[in-house]
């Protein structure tokens, strides 16, 4: 067998910029009237929050620009939607869908 | 599916297996909107052939002849139709996928018609060339299925020669690619020792999913089931290293697991509640509510030759039979878990009390339960009888005519 590096899991802070991986596909879906995920045999069912998170998931991005994104739109303390934000990040990178 | 599929509170996921025990999307009992009733997720089994012959194959015993498959424009249409009415993923399978010629094109109307497309397939006879192309056309993922990760083991339990080595480097092919990539490794009794290295192995290969698939016996697992059955003890390690490794790998590998049910006391919510989520397609086009659904002989299937899949869908005697809970008997109508299991599997209460309206005899309330799992366990502590392979000379051979019901308890 060919040597293939092995990834680690990814610890989300606030520093990280989270990119979704590109065979993700994130899609209206208009007969439901709701946001899927569409993620290797399973669909993601995110809500309004982690959509407007999953949109802004560019790999360029910080979580704290992400969080200060989401502040302005839902006036809110940046730092704890920052909090919140990570929470969810770290969620989803350690099933896979989100990469670092 | 026993993975724990709750995320944050901000996100709900469901599995969307092709032998999936998550319901659908939606509140459906509460809406008429027709989107919010449709399945989520599609098996078209493209084709019966095959260049394996595994013993414990999900494909119903007698096998579809190539004569009566589907043409290409039936296919196509079929991928256009499940578009339109709210299906969201499809897994093309078989059989072997990729034996039909024109998969090029069933998978680009998968894609035009936007449904996230995943390729199962045994990844013995795919050349480079034609997985790249399959990607240009807009295939989202590939399931390769991996009968043991001894060699030899491999070649006996498939009946291919040098398969393991064939689909490691199908396997690096589709990673070089960047494609996402699930490792299936059907497990019982020949290869249930080999569970860590199967994992290690997904990891190696840059796999995000592998699905542990303990098998399930009906069809022709259920014919061999004293040649694949493990022990009791087996199958519990086994569980117990994989919940351990799931928490190792997390955020590198997804792991699925389906456990076997005959050591389980609750049985699986088959499909997910049955005609709920989820619907296959034979390679003749009948439109049934599970893959193993046509092993229930009083079942009238639909085709969609004559029929609309919505129609099929909504209004098909198959479907309808057992959907919701209406149907049910003692002692599933006044269990408190009739709306989590749906009194399991159709068709194992069918195979083994002759009685699809039975409690699944998984379940240990069911009167069938003791004996089964009895036989069971004593088919697990005998050497492992000889495998019936799973091939057209043997399905003419065994028929119809195989299993009795079982005397249940008194």
């Amino acid at each position: 067998m060919v040597e293939v590096k092995k990834p680690g899991r990814l610890l989300v802070d606030r520093a990280t910029k989270p990119s979704m991986p590109r065979y993700l596909k994130l899609r209206h879906d208009p007969g439901r009237d709701r946001w899927v995920l569409l993620a290797p045999e399973r669909i993601l069912t995110p809500d309004a929050i982690a959509v407007t998170v999953l949109k802004l998931c560019d790999g360029e991005r910080t979580v704290d620009d992400i969080a200060a994104k989401l502040a302005e739109e839902y006036s809110a303390p940046a730092d704890v939607i920052a909090a919140d934000v990570v929470e969810l990040l770290q969620d989803l990178a350690d099933k896979g869908y989100i990469k670092g | 599916m026993t993975d724990d599929l709750k995320i944050d509170g901000h996100v709900d996921a469901i599995a969307v297996d092709d032998e999936p025990t998550t319901g659908a999307i939606g509140d459906q009992e509460e809406s008429n909107i027709l989107c919010a009733v449709a399945p989520v997720g599609l098996l078209a089994e493209l084709t019966h052939r095959c260049p394996l012959q595994c013993p414990y194959c999900s494909n119903p015993v007698e096998l579809e002849s190539v004569k009566n498959e589907l043409t290409t424009e039936e296919w196509c249409s079929v991928m256009t139709q499940a578009g339109e009415m709210g299906i969201l993923q499809v897994h093309l399978s078989g059989g072997e996928p990729t034996a039909r010629r024109d998969l090029e094109d069933i998978v680009k109307a998968a894609a035009d018609a936007g449904l996230y497309s995943n390729l199962i397939t045994a990844a013995v006879n795919v050349k480079r060339e034609r997985l790249e192309k399959l990607q240009e056309l807009g295939l989202d993922h590939v399931q390769v299925s991996v009968q043991d990760v001894d060699a030899a083991g491999a070649e006996r339990i498939g009946a291919f020669k040098n398969a393991l080595q064939t689909k490691l480097q199908f396997a690096r092919w589709v990673k070089e690619l960047d494609m996402p990539l699930t490792i299936n490794a059907p497990i019982h009794r020949h290869n249930i020792h080999n569970v860590p290295r199967y994992i290690d192995t997904a990891v190696e290969l840059g796999a995000q999913r592998i699905e542990i698939a303990h098998a399930q016996y009906y069809g022709w697992a259920l014919l061999n089931r004293a040649a694949l059955i493990p022990t009791y003890e087996e199958t519990v390690a086994s569980i117990e290293y994989v919940e351990a490794a799931r928490e190792r790998l997390k955020g590198v590998l997804t792991i699925d697991m389906v456990v076997p049910d005959y050591y389980a006391k609750r049985p699986k919510p088959c499909m997910g509640g049955w005609g709920k989520g989820f619907m296959n397609i034979t390679p003749a086009g009948k439109v049934l509510p599970c893959h193993a659904a046509e092993s229930i002989p009083e079942l009238n299937f639909d085709n969609v030759r004559d029929k609309k899949l919505l129609d099929i869908w909504m209004d098909s005697e198959a479907f309808n039979a057992f959907r919701g809970t209406d149907w049910m008997k003692e002692p599933c109508k006044s269990c408190a878990f009739k709306e989590v299991d749906f009194g399991g599997c159709r068709c194992q209460a069918m195979a083994i009390s002759k009685d699809p309206r039975n409690t699944d005899p998984a379940c240990s309330l069911s009167p069938y339960h003791t004996e089964m799992v009895k036989i069971a366990k004593q088919e697990a502590a005998k050497p492992a009888a000889a495998f019936v392979y799973r091939n057209t000379r043997n399905a003419a051979k065994v028929g119809k005519a195989h299993g009795e019901a079982l005397e249940p308890a008194e």
